[in-house]
């Protein structure tokens, strides 16, 4: 049996007690295909070539590593961004969906389904699905259909199909289930690119291999500009935690590596009208995994609420409440009143509008102690431009 | 012997489960209901505890789901409701549901709690192979509950014998890969239903997805000992204000 690390799941999908594949009997057959096939398709050469090449020329990697000076005036410290916001389409969501549709064509699939919240995800995978010539479907709650306008716009102007869910709250969690009911209804034809580190195993370990270029870059970048591999600190979002987990990988076993997950608190986390998993949750399963989920006492999955669109989710992918629960990770939270004033700071101190997700993890530098020759990283998942509108209202 | 074993060696032909969701129509029609299926000639009694998210569900099933939840259904009072039904009914009764509810509640009391008031058995279609063997089959088990797994067209010969290894009471069919109430015909079943009586399985098999009405029943009952009625009989209910007649009206159109 594969032995489980904090990098990889055993065979069984498990990040401790965190992960599985919970999935009715209709999903067995292309959740096993996924499972047998997924590393062997990823380690082969011509593969990772292929992969390389695109995320380079296509996605515009390496993202940079900024030492943000003034920011770093600010703390008293060195603080590196990472600039996951200057890749195409303006979310480190791509390195994720350039990855699946490179497995999609090797699985022989010929339709791709995904589900977005705000809308940077089906944006992504719109937009792969565009370089291919693939059929794409993109499941986004009504409400969010709504609130992300131009988000639609995009993915509908890349060629693909928005479809509404309109079941439950109407939101991420439910579209995520109308991708899922999607792939049940279409079991021979169709991949689904999920859009984090959550889902049946194998998806939390590919969509994090598929992120840890992000570290992977890091490590090479810090090491060129400080001479050391390994940063004091990284600090990241976490909706379902893709990010998070491609910024932690490759120093996921290097202990001296503090790493830092900031949840969002909503409102505040005991608001009623927050999306702290980790701080509300307990161990749950939903959309195939076991991990930390909102929930009611009966187990009823509880609408979480965010300003940020990307972080409204009731839940976290296992690894990540693997790293909760054994603490090698510190999880924090940010309000979304704390996240807004981190954005206008970051604007106004470096010239770099952040998306409201990546804004959680800027605040929390406020939370965290740092000596002088500390290196923080804090991984700027995203660009602002989607949340203009949010940004407006606080204009003065 | 177990009811639903007992009832499979009285009658192995066009033996009929119909799903109901607990809670729905109203609140308590959850015995009314289960009652009114045993008169009019159900064999077996499917109760869905209902569920914010169920993945497998299309959306009558859903909705009969938020109906349920929105009058206040839990599992807690699913018990309460089905505290006296062995009193008064004897037909098999197997609860569905997904997994987290349960997990919840506690997965060693649910099974406790179920078989203390006469449930016979479970499908939780979440709940995977691997974690039933090496977590969840024992508990059930111990108390006393058959547990039935899902085969669809898709899965192979193997799984097929793997997973009736693993179930008793039944095995249920998926007819076509689809959520519940999807309108993939039935009529492309016929292969796959024959390759699963030619496998000469274990259990009784019943085929579930897609059947509506008698002619769906019937062409169910060539390859297999019976079939699941779900959406169609949720669609029945729905509005309805005499759960009675409509179980009577729906049953008289099947059997
Ligand atoms: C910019 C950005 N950051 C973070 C997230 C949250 O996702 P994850 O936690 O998977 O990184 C999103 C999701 O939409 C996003 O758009």
């Amino acid at each position: 049996m594969k032995k489980q690390t904090y990098t990889t799941p055993n065979e069984y999908g498990y990040y401790g007690s965190f992960g599985g594949a919970y999935i009715p009997e209709m999903l067995h057959r292309n959740v096993e295909e996924l499972k047998t096939r997924y590393l062997d398709i990823i380690n082969d050469p011509s593969f990772k070539k292929e992969l390389d090449e695109l995320l380079a020329d296509y996605a515009g990697r390496p993202t940079p590593l900024y030492l943000a000076k003034r920011l770093s005036a600010q703390f008293g410290t060195n603080i590196y961004l990472k600039r996951e916001d200057l890749c195409h389409t303006g979310a480190h969501k791509i390195n994720n969906t350039i990855g699946q549709i490179l497995l999609a064509e090797k699985l022989g699939k010929k339709r791709i389904i995904a589900e977005t919240g705000a809308g940077q995800h089906g944006v992504a995978t719109a937009t792969v699905c565009a370089l291919k010539g693939i059929q794409c479907i993109v499941y986004m709650g009504e409400k969010d259909i709504e609130r992300q306008a131009p988000n639609v716009a995009r993915m509908k102007m890349l060629g693909a199909t928005v479809v509404p869910a309109l079941s439950g709250s109407k939101t991420l969690k439910d579209a995520t289930n109308e991708a899922i009911r999607d792939w049940i209804n279409h079991p021979d034809d169709t991949h689904y690119i999920i859009g984090s580190v959550v889902g049946p195993h194998p998806y939390p370990d590919m969509v994090t291999l598929f992120q840890s270029v992000i570290s992977k870059e890091i490590r090479a970048q810090l090491k060129e500009k400080t001479g050391t591999e390994l940063p004091s600190s990284v600090v990241a979002c976490v909706g379902g935690g893709s990010n998070a987990a491609g910024a932690f990988y490759h120093f996921l076993d290097e202990k001296e590596v503090e790493l830092v997950a900031v949840e969002a608190a909503g409102l505040g986390v005991n608001s009623g009208q927050s999306a702290a998993t980790s701080q509300l949750g307990r161990p749950g399963i939903l959309h195939g995994s076991k991990s930390l989920l909102m929930q009611t006492e009966d187990g009823q999955v509880v609408e979480p609420h965010s300003i940020s669109a990307g972080l409204d989710y009731p839940g976290i992918g296992p690894l990540h409440a693997h790293l909760f629960e054994t603490g090698r990770a510190k999880f924090l939270s940010a309000t979304d009143q704390e996240a807004v004033e981190a954005a206008f700071n970051l604007a106004k101190m470096e010239g770099i509008i952040p998306a409201l997700e990546s804004s959680h993890a800027l605040s929390a530098l406020t939370r965290l102690s740092f000596s002088k020759n500390d290196h923080v990283v804090v991984c700027l998942s995203g660009r602002g431009d989607k949340d203009l509108a949010t940004y407006m209202k606080y204009i003065k | 012997m177990s009811r639903i074993k007992s009832l499979f060696e009285r009658k192995n032909k066009n033996v009929l489960n119909i799903y109901c969701t607990a809670g729905y129509p109203k609140a308590d029609s959850t015995v009314r209901v289960i009652r009114a299926l045993e008169k009019h000639g159900a064999d077996i009694v499917e109760l869905g505890m209902p569920y914010s998210d169920p993945l497998a569900d299309g959306p009558v099933i859903q909705q009969s789901s938020t109906v349920s939840l929105g009058q206040g259904m839990t599992i807690k009072k699913l018990f309460e409701q089905l505290k006296d039904l062995r009193t008064q009914s004897n037909i098999p009764l197997i609860l569905m549901g997904y997994m987290n509810p349960v997990i919840q509640y506690g997965f060693e009391k649910f099974c406790a709690d179920a078989a203390a008031v006469g449930v016979d058995g479970l499908i939780l279609p979440d709940l995977p192979e691997y974690e039933f063997e090496t977590e969840y089959g024992a508990i059930i088990r111990k108390h006393g509950l058959d547990f039935i797994f899902l085969v669809t067209p898709e899965t192979s010969d193997d799984r097929v014998h793997r997973l009736d290894s693993l179930s008793t009471g039944f095995l249920y069919a998926v007819s076509s890969s689809s959520t519940t109430g999807s309108d993939k015909n039935m009529a492309d079943a016929g292969a796959y239903l024959e390759r699963l009586e030619k496998m000469r399985l274990r259990n009784p098999v019943l085929v579930g997805f897609g059947i509506r009405d008698r002619a769906s029943f019937q062409q169910a009952g060539t390859h297999a000992n019976g079939a699941i009625i779900g959406t169609a009989f949720v669609k029945a209910l729905q509005n309805s204000d005499d759960e009675e007649r409509s179980v009577r009206e729906f049953l008289a159109g099947v059997l």
